[in-house]
């Protein structure tokens, strides 16, 4: 009987049930829902600024990857950079300029990502470095917001989008001061700061049952989008939960003791990019803890510091500085929540 | 004993607990079921090969017996080509206290002992008797210890020493070795272990089906043999066959103190440590023996082969070994004679698949692949895997850790595979050991989840034996050390012997040449004086 000869491998030899651009595709898939509300309420633009952040991403990347001497289309199709870039356009306003992504992109995939090593070395959230960077920069610019559909007198086209977007100016008639529209928080901060009471700010149009009229539907879908994620176990439970959990805590009691001065809690949660970031981006693994317990205190780490700024300040929102402040601490964090190893 | 409990009690410092408590906990074995930490509910794929009842194929025209099939130094062999054996006769005899005897599988001639590769993960070769059947399959005199109720555990442990018993789970660790420590740490509670957790693997469910009264005789020498009380037999919830088949077969053996478990089946449950976890919530302190908490596992193929060597006479020569997998046209079970070729084995089984690309020993997540089908079966061969192309993790295409953390969710040994993975791959030894690399118990469930499908068993593997290459270099520039220093110490001795004996000699001589002096002073003065004398007596 002549042998026959078999191919080795090590153990296990059954194939892994997720793979790393599975799982950056189900995080895409999962944002569909809540992309789908942000355009039905905002109009087009938000589908221009995804493809533009993509393609900006996507370039970098390719760029970055060819001068570090690493395989293109392994790490092209892991689909990390799409997500960055993703999650980037998800929170600027619909109708920022072309340049901000391109900026955005370059700190986002260049430095925060490739300067520190590459896909699972960076110690910040590229998405929200990138963000940060513009926010900072260009203030004003990533404050014009427009009205959410319902209350929005006009809101331009497609055309008018890109034009808007490409040029930088509107095109006739449109203007900003006839369009642009300041978001729920920034109404909601600026009228606490000028001493006015919550209950007679949340009277303006622009804001719905909990969060602001139309962002708390694109949160809603954005959750929906999340418990996906979970189900499918592609994101962990410790850190949405704990993100929202501690804006609860902390928001419960000032809305009690001065319902005056605070709003209720829930819309603290559907305002903003509490949701997306509970679900989206505080999960980002690699820049993130990785034990249980870390993965808790993670989470509440950003949604304290997204509270207090949203109180105290400069910005109306403070997840995205939530989750980079969060990354400074998540080593330390990691070092001091390891497991207990079985029998010790 | 006192020894031994102190030194469970040093371990348990961790968990705190004392000894006591651990062992009164222990104690209620199997009463509520626990959890242990992560494990995997993966596919069991048992049923394909748990249709067919088991049969033994037609005698092979060779057998290949390693010598080495047990956990400790291979056995030294006490025949030579040309000798004529019977089915039973002693191949070769243990040398250290944890290794064991082989047996012949059948009556034949010894064709000769030759270098073969072992059934190992390692590929290499060692020292196999080479059998050639004679047909007849005729037994050696075998002796039976009926009445082993009224002996002494020694001597039901050394006749177990005798037969070549070793854990047939997977660990083949000599099974006498086990039942002497459980003795000598005083356990209380016999752990038969039937959860056979790994996919495809269905021999000892066979087992359990056909031959419970077997695993119940061979539970109640076992626990006579280490001095246990209670027996408690873990079976998966998903075996509902084998949960009838124990209960019919317990009424009729009128065995006391023996009680039958369910628990889920979780992976890796059937491995000691989790199984002990899940039937007493107790973690065995890591560097200790579950014996130090009062138990002794043993697994269900274990207990039967027990029954038949002291029951029965019979060595352990031959096992239940499942063939199956996508690649195997009819998987079944086999009653096979250790040292059978594989390839024996699949023809009993129809054959290959035209899919068939990997060969496995053991199940799909813990088994080691096989790369030719000539090699033997051996005691520790509990599945023949044959898997197609399409089943097999695919040639790593291995990304950076993303740091997902998912290895550590399901990680039972709650470690952070993450972290032993960077620091082995920055040799950061030191913290690898921090972070008790040693505690991995190789289930592969990390490995398995990991989206980035880094090999991390592998690189496991390979920091373990780092480690112990480290520790054993130590101990020998220890010994070095120790040896030079003595050897310095020695020198020193030496010379400073030297020193005093010339010393000595010096004095000595200095002494003799003070008493020349003196002597040659008085010879010189007596011989002044008879001068003086004879000048004088000339003088005069
Ligand atoms: S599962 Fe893989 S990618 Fe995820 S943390 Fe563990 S080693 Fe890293
Ligand atoms: S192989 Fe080791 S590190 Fe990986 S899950 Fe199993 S015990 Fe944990």
């Amino acid at each position: 009987m002549s042998a026959r000869r078999f191919s080795t491998g090590p153990a296990p030899h059954l194939p892994a049930p997720l793979t790393v651009a599975g799982v950056m595709r189900q995080v895409l898939y999962a944002l569909l829902p809540g992309i789908a509300a942000h355009a039905w309420f905002f109009g087009p633009g938000i589908l221009v600024q995804i493809l533009l952040a993509s393609a900006f991403a996507l370039g970098f990347e390719a760029a970055m990857l060819k001068l570090r001497g690493k395989p293109l289309a392994k790490f092209l199709g892991d689909y990390s950079a799409l997500v960055t870039a993703v999650l980037f356009a998800l929170c600027i306003p619909p109708l920022a300029p072309w340049w901000i992504s391109l900026i955005a992109m370059l700190f986002a995939i260049v430095l925060a990502k490739h300067l520190y090593g590459g896909l699972g070395h960076n110690v910040f959230n590229p998405a929200m470095v990138g963000y940060v960077v513009v926010l900072i920069s260009f203030p004003a610019v990533m404050t014009q917001w427009l009205p959410p559909r319902g209350i929005a007198e006009v809101s331009p086209g497609l055309q008018q989008t890109l034009v808007a977007i490409f040029s930088g100016t509107l095109p006739a008639p449109l203007s900003w001061d006839a369009i642009s529209q300041a978001t729920p928080l920034d109404t909601l901060k600026t009228g606490i700061e000028a001493g006015r009471m919550v209950p007679e700010i949340r009277v303006a149009p622009i804001f719905g049952d909990f969060g602001g009229l139309g962002w708390e539907w694109i949160a809603n879908w954005y959750l929906l989008g999340g418990l996906y994620l979970l189900y499918r176990r592609v994101i962990s439970w410790q850190v949405p939960l704990a993100v929202i959990g501690s804006v609860l805590v902390l928001s419960l009691p000032a809305y009690l003791f001065d319902p005056a001065n605070n709003p209720v809690p829930l819309q603290h949660i559907f305002s903003g990019a509490l949701i997306l970031g509970a679900f989206f981006i505080a999960t980002d693994p690699v820049s993130g803890c990785t034990s249980a317990r870390g993965r808790l205190l993670f989470g509440a780490g950003v949604g304290v510091i997204t509270l207090v700024i949203r109180r105290w300040g400069g910005y109306p929102d403070g997840i995205a500085f939530g989750v980079l402040l969060m990354n400074m601490a998540a080593p330390l964090i990691d070092r001091y929540t390891r497991p207990r190893v079985y029998g010790t | 004993m006192a020894a031994i409990k102190a030194r469970a009690q040093d371990r348990t410092a961790g968990t705190g607990m004392t000894y006591p408590e651990l062992t009164r906990q222990t104690r209620n074995a199997g009463e509520h079921l626990h959890h242990f930490h992560g494990g995997l509910r993966l596919r069991h794929n048992k049923k394909i090969s748990c249709t067919r009842p088991v049969e033994r194929p037609p005698l092979p025209e060779c057998l290949v017996v390693p010598l080495q099939q047990h956990a400790g130094g291979p056995a030294e062999a006490v025949v030579k080509a040309g000798d004529a054996v019977l089915k039973g006769d002693v191949l070769g005899i243990n040398v250290e206290q944890r290794s064991a005897r082989i047996h012949a599988p059948t009556s034949g001639t010894v064709q000769g002992i030759e270098n073969r590769p072992m059934a190992h993960p390692s590929g290499l070769v060692g020292p196999c008797v080479i059998i050639s059947p004679d047909g007849r399959d005729q037994w050696s005199s075998l002796d039976t210890l009926p009445d082993w109720k009224s002996m002494d555990p020694q001597t039901l442990s050394d006749r177990i020493r005798e037969t070549g018993v070793v854990g047939l789970g997977g660990a083949v660790f000599p099974t006498a070795e086990k039942a002497s420590g459980g003795r000598v740490a005083n356990v209380h509670t016999l752990i038969i272990n039937g959860a056979e957790c790994e996919p495809y693997i269905s021999c000892d469910e066979m087992l359990m089906r056909e031959h419970p009264d077997r695993i119940i005789r061979g539970s109640c020498i076992l626990r006579h043999a280490c001095g246990a009380e209670k027996i408690v037999i873990a079976i998966e919830d998903q075996m509902g066959a084998v949960q009838r088949a124990f209960e019919t077969a317990l009424e009729a053996s009128g065995a006391e103190n023996v009680s039958l478990v369910k628990i889920p089946s979780i992976y890796p449950e059937g491995g000691e440590r989790q199984l002990i976890q899940v039937l007493t919530g107790q973690e065995v302190p890591l560097g200790s023996l579950p014996a130090d908490i009062g138990l002794v596992c043993q697994n269900v193929a274990t207990a039967a082969a027990v029954a038949d060597a002291v029951l029965e006479g019979h060595p352990l020569i031959e096992r239940y070994v499942t063939v199956t997998g996508e690649g195997i046209r009819e998987p079944r079970n086999l009653l096979a004679l250790i040292g059978t070729p594989v390839a024996h084995l699949v023809t009993q089984c129809g054959g290959y698949t035209e899919a068939a690309t990997r060969m496995v020993v053991g199940g799909p997540m813990m088994g080691y692949a096989l790369a030719s089908d000539q090699e033997p079966i051996v005691k520790a061969s509990n599945c023949i895997l044959v898997m197609t192309e399409d089943q097999v993790t695919p040639p790593q295409d291995e990304m950076p850790c993303i740091r997902c953390g998912e290895c550590a969710r399901v990680c039972p040994a709650q470690l952070l595979p993450q972290e032993l993975h960077r620091e082995i791959r920055n040799n950061l030894w030191s913290e690898a050991e921090a972070d008790r690399l040693h505690a991995c118990i190789e289930c592969g469930c990390c490995d398995f989840v990991c989206p980035s499908q880094i090999p991390l068993v592998d690189w496991f593997r390979y920091g373990k034996d780092e480690l112990r290459q480290q520790a054993l270099d130590q101990q020998a520039a220890d010994l070095a050390r120790v040896r030079f220093e003595a050897r310095e110490r020695r020198l020193e001795r030496i010379k400073q012997q030297k020193r005093e004996r010339i010393k000595l000699r010096k004095q000595a001589l200095s002494n003799r040449s003070e008493q020349q002096k003196k002597v040659a002073a008085a010879v010189e003065r007596a011989s002044n004086r008879k001068s003086g004398m004879t000048e004088q007596g000339s003088e005069e």
